[in-house]
């Protein structure tokens, strides 16, 4: 007891598995110094969740691992693992060592016999190595051997205590039989669900031909952990379990940037574009531009020289790259400079989870900014109803925690009555901004009509735009709204033109009106001009009276006194002003 | 049964285990009455040799092995059954 108290105070009490995903939902990994159960059916993944834990422990933990194999033989194993690119091989024996232990074939049994020799096999092993984790693989292959249930549980015991005594951290996995009924294996096990300070069930089922694996923790004493039921798949780097949000994935760093939506118009509808980050939903029926749409906002992503991935499940990569270039969207250079991957979508079988896996990984490999899934509805094809939600949400909260900027689009199934009420994985609710196609009939015509549902954070445009597709990009029309309708196709280009011409004749009469101000204005100031002229010839005329006047008083005046000397007239004369 | 062959077997044990007793005695039982003089018993404890117990590929004991003659065969437990047991090493009577 002593020893394991120093020993808990000198690691944790958790040895992690390095199973993306599972160390999340028990807080760390399995119980150190203790035993877990693995309870699975036939190609449930217990080997690999097995031997993922001992090659974790042994490549990065310090904790050199025992492998015992019941069932499979350990090069087989091994060169299974060996797709997952963990190098146990380069681990060696002393690391990592695996014990053969399946019984043969021809053994003979006759009456009991118990795990003794084993366990003593084991104890040298454990010794020369300094192991610390052991697997136990298969163990419901040696109780078989066992005759009776007592014997069973009686070796079930020997083992458990065993390894508490040695303070091992323990793996022992079993099957579990496909019908939930009282079977053999579920009365030896059904205690040992009991004894174990952890159970992890793994269920493997198959819905509508797609296979669905799922793990539960059904006991961890001690600790709190998730226990609903967690879809995993085996992916190319070994078993990666999916995890809802957890309180430690909340804190996403939020931005105020806003990307381009590669439509300059909805741009500025959006007030700026997508935010960085966001999710974005593009809903409509088959052939409304939702690829097209979503093909811009790559091609737009592109050119800022951002790495984006464009997952297609509808058509071929290539063929969304030729179908695009057909409305002015290239983006086969970007392909070529390696900016923007092409994904086809219909590459990845399997369940939604398998799908999201892939592109998570297709994404890290590319270091993908901007994320294209067209269409997301793919998730939920046949057999993946119920867990398509689950994992709408969880590629959302990917993505954000990443901040890559996520552009989805959704089929919306033409029977349905109200598109617009709800997408079929609800990711409605979730995508940041929700834009919605749809075809208006009217007049004969059908056009496509876009609208901005929601957007969260951004000032929005409210109206129903019309989307033109031609061969030099796409454009988002002005709105003509007559008696209440938005007006698209022929309709608008007929008002269009109506106001064309009305603007011609308005423009044309203020032409002239604006002559004839012109000529009256001419006229006046003329007449003007005149006037003054008039005005200079009176002033000048004025003048020159003035002057002849006063010079004729001068020349009277002097003629006076002039005649006075001549006369020699008396002086007494009255003198002039 | 005038066959000479010698029978060689080995008998992995845990140390002074109920059921590795019982083995050791019951096999005792089977070399009196059916190998008089003509075989030999090598006991291993794998308590005291797990590595050999390891390296034999021992992991249920007891385990009896008949190294001679051939083929090698393996019988685990306590050896309790003669008649299948006997069988399996090849000394049922029936068979003469």
């Amino acid at each position: 007891m002593k020893s394991s108290r120093t020993r808990g105070a000198k690691f944790s009490s958790k040895a992690p598995t390095g199973i993306t995903g599972f160390d999340e939902i028990c807080g760390g990994g399995l119980p150190r110094g203790s035993t877990t159960l693995l309870v699975g059916g036939p190609g449930s993944g217990k080997t690999i969740f097995a031997l993922q834990f001992a090659t974790h422990g042994a490549q990065y933990c310090k904790e050199p691992a025992i492998f015992v194999a019941f069932e499979e033989n350990s090069k087989r194993i091994v060169a299974n693992a060996e797709s997952f690119g963990w190098k146990i091989a380069e681990l060696g024996p002393g690391k990592l060592f695996f014990l053969d232990a399946q019984p043969m074939r021809d053994l003979i049994h006759s009456g009991t016999f118990d795990l003794g020799g084993m366990l003593a096999a084991l104890e040298a092993q454990i010794k020369k190595m300094g192991a610390r984790r052991i697997v136990f693989d298969a163990l419901d292959i040696v109780l078989a051997l066992l005759p009776d249930a007592a014997a069973k549980r009686r070796e079930v015991y020997r083992l458990h205590d065993w390894l508490l005594e040695r303070e091992l951290t323990g793996l022992i996995t079993s099957k579990a039989s496909e019908e939930e009924n009282n079977s053999i294996a579920q009365e030896s096990f059904g205690f040992m669900q009991f004894m174990v300070d952890c159970a992890v069930l793994l269920n493997h089922t198959v819905v509508q031909g797609v296979s669905q694996r799922n793990l539960r923790v059904q006991k961890y004493r001690g600790t709190s952990f998730d226990e609903n039921q967690s879809p995993f798949v085996i992916g190319s780097r070994g078993m990666e379990v999916a995890v809802a949000r957890t309180s430690s994935r909340v804190h996403v760093s939020v931005t105020n940037e806003r990307v381009s939506s590669g439509v300059e118009r909805l741009d500025t509808m959006l007030g700026g574009g997508y935010y960085r980050g966001a999710s974005v939903l593009i809903t409509g029926f088959p052939g409304t531009a939702k690829t097209t749409l979503s093909g811009a906002f790559a091609a737009a992503a592109c050119k800022r020289g951002e790495r984006t991935m464009f997952v297609s499940c509808d058509s071929d990569g290539a063929e969304v790259v030729r179908n695009l270039a057909s409305v002015g969207i290239g983006l086969n250079r970007y392909v070529k400079n390696g900016c923007l991957r092409m994904v086809s979508g219909r590459t990845i079988i399997g369940s939604a989870e398998t799908f999201l896996v892939r592109v998570k990984t297709l994404a890290m490999e590319h270091r993908a900014r901007c994320i294209v899934i067209d269409p997301v509805s793919t998730l939920s094809s046949s057999g993946n109803e119920l867990t398509a939600y689950g994992v709408a949400e969880r590629l959302i909260d990917w993505s954000k925690a990443l901040g890559t900027t996520l552009v989805c689009t959704s089929l919306l199934d033409e029977v349905s009555s109200q598109p617009a009420s709800s997408s079929q994985l609800q990711i409605s609710k979730m995508a940041d901004t929700w834009i919605h196609l749809n075809y208006l009939v009217q007049a004969g015509e059908r056009n496509r009509g876009m609208s901005i549902i929601k957007s969260r954070g951004t000032a929005h445009s409210n109206q129903v735009r019309e989307l033109i597709l031609s061969d030099v990009g796409v454009t988002v029309t002005d709105a003509y709204t007559a008696g209440g309708e938005v007006l698209m196709g022929t309709l608008r280009w007929e008002k269009e033109s109506a106001e064309r011409g009305a603007k011609d004749v308005a423009e044309v009469a203020g032409r002239v009106k604006r002559v004839r101000l012109d000529a009256e204005e001419a006229e006046l100031e003329v007449r003007l001009k005149a006037l003054q002229v008039e005005l200079e010839a009176k002033q000048v005329e004025k003048a020159l009276l003035v002057s002849t006047t006063e010079s004729r008083e001068g020349v009277l005046s002097q003629g006076r006194s002039r005649m006075r000397e001549l006369r020699g007239a008396d002086t007494a004369i009255p003198r002039q002003k | 049964m005038t066959r000479c062959a010698p029978y060689r077997f080995r008998l992995y044990v845990a140390g002074d285990a109920q059921n590795s007793a019982q083995a050791l005695a019951n096999l005792k039982v089977i070399c009196r009455e059916h190998l008089r003089d003509r075989h030999t018993i090598e006991v291993v404890d794998v308590f005291r040799e797990p590595e050999r117990a390891l390296a034999d590929g021992i992991f249920m004991t007891p385990t009896l092995v008949r190294l001679s003659p051939h083929p090698v065969r393996r019988i685990v437990g306590t050896l309790s059954q003669s008649q299948p047991v006997l069988h399996a090493l090849g000394l049922g009577s029936p068979s003469v």
